[in-house]
């Protein structure tokens, strides 16, 4: 017990990435709307985001600007990872979106369930 | 010199994408030409590449480029070896067979062409990055541009297939990149041949290690389509236009299945594999699994795009098994089928295209008697099916069997059978195809007039034009040139064993070192 709440103190950012990764994945695969499930999927990589921003954070850490009598610095690389990483996952989002109007516009529902059912999926 | 065709492979099919929606505010139909000129020239390129790297150039045998002058580990590195520019020279030819089938097929638009230029530069920066990171970019382009290409069918169902496919891929890219971050956290650096010295220092039974591979496996498992990660892939295929499965079938799983056995066996190394039997043994179980299944689920299909679907998902499954069977063998039957497959898949779907579009056959029993009216094309289609079940002389029956006789090396009697199973099942399926093309009486004319309706640019549903052996008649001879083309070279790289094993001993010298 005291291992889980050692966990949950000092690294809460770790346990928040798998909690937003977890719930994110689970919303993508159980829920029937297909913009929910969008959402989710929105949700899951965010956690992830947030897994690579906390793996570059220490404390007391300046920016990555090298001036004289600084640092220690945060590292840089996993922030350029996450920018590069949310602007795949914009287009992503937009592109499923897309697909969602296309559908929706075309057997006039959003529910996933009723979408197998028109279109005889297995 | 050689070193700066690599950022070239991948930067001339990225801008080249731009033209066709440029130009195409002007002009239309001017994407075709463009796609054409990248696409040779690219296919220049990588037939360069693959003979600089070729032990027959005397040269260097690997070639690395460092992007913007950043030396390797801090920055992005491409690399050319005898693997790499093997998946390029693949990559570059598929491309070109699928433009030269698709001038007449369409889809004709000029979105297209650009989807397809894209599609193309990610698959070359897959097959050519150092870099982890990098990787993660080049994959999720050639996610969104597939999402983007399936869904370009007129019928609705392909924006549903494409859909799931992009639930499926994104989940298997975020995957990949958590795989990704924790191998980071453990070894901080990105570069692949850095970060295999630093894994091998900090030890393979870390478990930081160990979750960083899982990651990374199950996340290229939902790209590739491995059982039961693969329920993406057979809508996908059926629901694309038939240019587009073609494309899309012969490289999207093959270059993320190559990306693994790169990771595996370049950055984890086998010794991690020794390491971690556990690991080993799951991987070889879901690989045998999805063999089986794979093969199973083919034969339960009948529509014949959705067979061929099914039929990747076990030709994918024994790759996998390579993989984990960590014997140089299994992994140059592994490359062989790699290659061999994603030609031989391209041929059938583009062989199935061309019947389809020409009377309209969307399952297996449309297929009934065609042989008597399109010869040519049911031929090579009766040739490559023959190339995937095994029979010899093919590429099919090399990866096949340097996998078997990988996996009896090493003691893997299991592995092997199921590959002689799967060899059954597959004949079982081809088979049946073969019997509807050849020796099945023609289909009542009406009802190939009622499925005309899923053709495109051929009149298929005017009967009265029918004439014996029209099936090279009412398509565009050049579709069925590219069909016969990629048939015999299924037949010819039969002879390519020991060139190939020439080429990739470097490689794979210095993956069981």
């Amino acid at each position: 017990m005291t291992d889980f709440l050692g966990v949950v103190t000092t690294r809460h950012a770790y346990a928040l990435f798998v909690l937003l990764s977890a719930i994110g994945l689970y919303m993508m695969i159980a829920n029937k709307n297909l913009v929910k499930k969008i959402i989710g999927l929105n949700m899951f990589q965010t956690g992830v985001f947030l897994f690579f921003v906390t793996s570059a954070y220490r404390i007391g850490g300046a920016a990555p600007i090298i001036t004289e009598g600084a640092g220690p610095y945060v590292s840089p690389l996993p922030q350029v990872i996450v920018l590069t990483a949310i602007v795949v996952g914009i287009s992503l989002t937009a592109v499923g979106l897309a697909l969602t109007i296309r559908l929706y516009s075309e057997y006039g529902t959003l529910r996933a369930d009723a979408l197998r059912e028109v279109i005889g999926d297995e | 010199m050689s070193d700066a065709l690599l950022p070239l492979l991948i930067a001339l099919p990225l801008l080249a994408a731009i033209f066709p929606l440029l130009f195409g505010l002007r002009f239309e139909r001017v994407g075709w030409p463009v796609a054409m000129a990248t696409s040779l020239s690219v296919a220049g390129l990588a037939a360069w590449l693959a003979w600089a790297v070729s032990p027959w150039s005397g040269g260097s045998r690997r070639f690395v480029h460092d992007l913007a002058g950043y030396p390797a580990p801090y920055g992005i590195e491409l690399v050319g070896d005898g693997l790499s520019a093997l998946l390029a020279l693949l990559i570059a030819i598929v491309a070109v067979a699928v433009l030269v089938y698709a001038r007449t097929t369409g889809p004709d638009s000029n979105a297209f062409y650009s989807g397809f230029l894209l599609l193309t530069g990610g698959l070359l920066g897959m097959a050519l990055t150092g870099d982890l990171f990098n990787l993660f970019v080049f994959l999720e382009i050639v996610g969104l541009v597939s999402y983007a290409l399936i869904a370009s069918n007129d019928d609705p169902r392909a924006a549903y297939g494409a859909l799931k496919y992009l639930f499926l891929g994104t989940a298997g890219a975020s995957l990949y990149l958590i795989g990704v971050g924790y191998a980071f956290v453990a070894t901080g650096t990105l570069n692949m041949r850095d970060m295999a010295t630093e894994l091998a220092a900090l030890g393979y039974n870390d478990p930081l290690v160990q979750a960083a591979f899982g990651f990374i496996l199950i996340g290229f498992m939902l790209k590739i389509a491995i059982f039961p990660l693969h329920t993406w892939q057979p809508d996908a295929y059926t629901y694309a236009p038939d240019t587009i499965s073609a494309y899309i079938s012969a490289l999207v799983s093959t270059t993320a299945a190559y990306a693994l056995i790169r990771i595996a066996y370049d950055v984890f190394t086998v010794d991690f594999f020794a390491a971690n039997p556990l690991i080993t043994d799951a991987v070889l179980l879901v690989a045998s699994v999805s063999i089986v299944v794979g093969s199973l689920l083919a034969l339960l299909q009948t529509d014949l795009k959705r067979v061929f679907a099914y039929s990747s998902v076990a030709q994918f499954g024994m790759i996998l098994a390579a993989i984990g069977l960590q014997s140089e063998t299994a992994l140059f039957g592994a490359v062989i089928h790699l290659v061999g497959h994603g030609l031989m898949k391209a041929t059938l779907f583009m062989g199935a295209g061309v019947l389809s579009s020409a009377y309209g056959a969307r399952t297996v029993a449309d297929y009934a008697g065609l042989a008597k009216r399109a010869p040519i094309t049911s031929g090579m289609m009766a040739v490559t099916g023959l190339a995937l079940v095994g029979i010899p002389p093919s590429v099919g029956t090399l990866g096949k069997w340097f996998i078997a006789l990988g996996a009896v090396e090493e003691g893997s009697w299991g592995v092997a059978a199921l590959i002689f199973i799967s060899t059954l099942l597959t004949l079982t399926y081809i088979g049946r195809l073969l019997e509807t093309l050849y020796f099945n009486p023609l289909a009542d004319t009406d009802d190939a007039a009622v499925a005309g309706d899923a053709t495109d640019a051929v009149d298929a549903t005017d009967d009265s034009s029918f004439v014996a052996d029209g099936g090279v008649d009412r398509v565009a001879t050049e579709r069925v040139v590219v069909v016969v083309v990629l048939a015999l070279s299924t037949v010819a790289l039969f002879a390519a064993a020991d060139p190939l094993a020439a080429m990739l001993d470097p490689v794979f010298g210095r993956f069981f070192q």
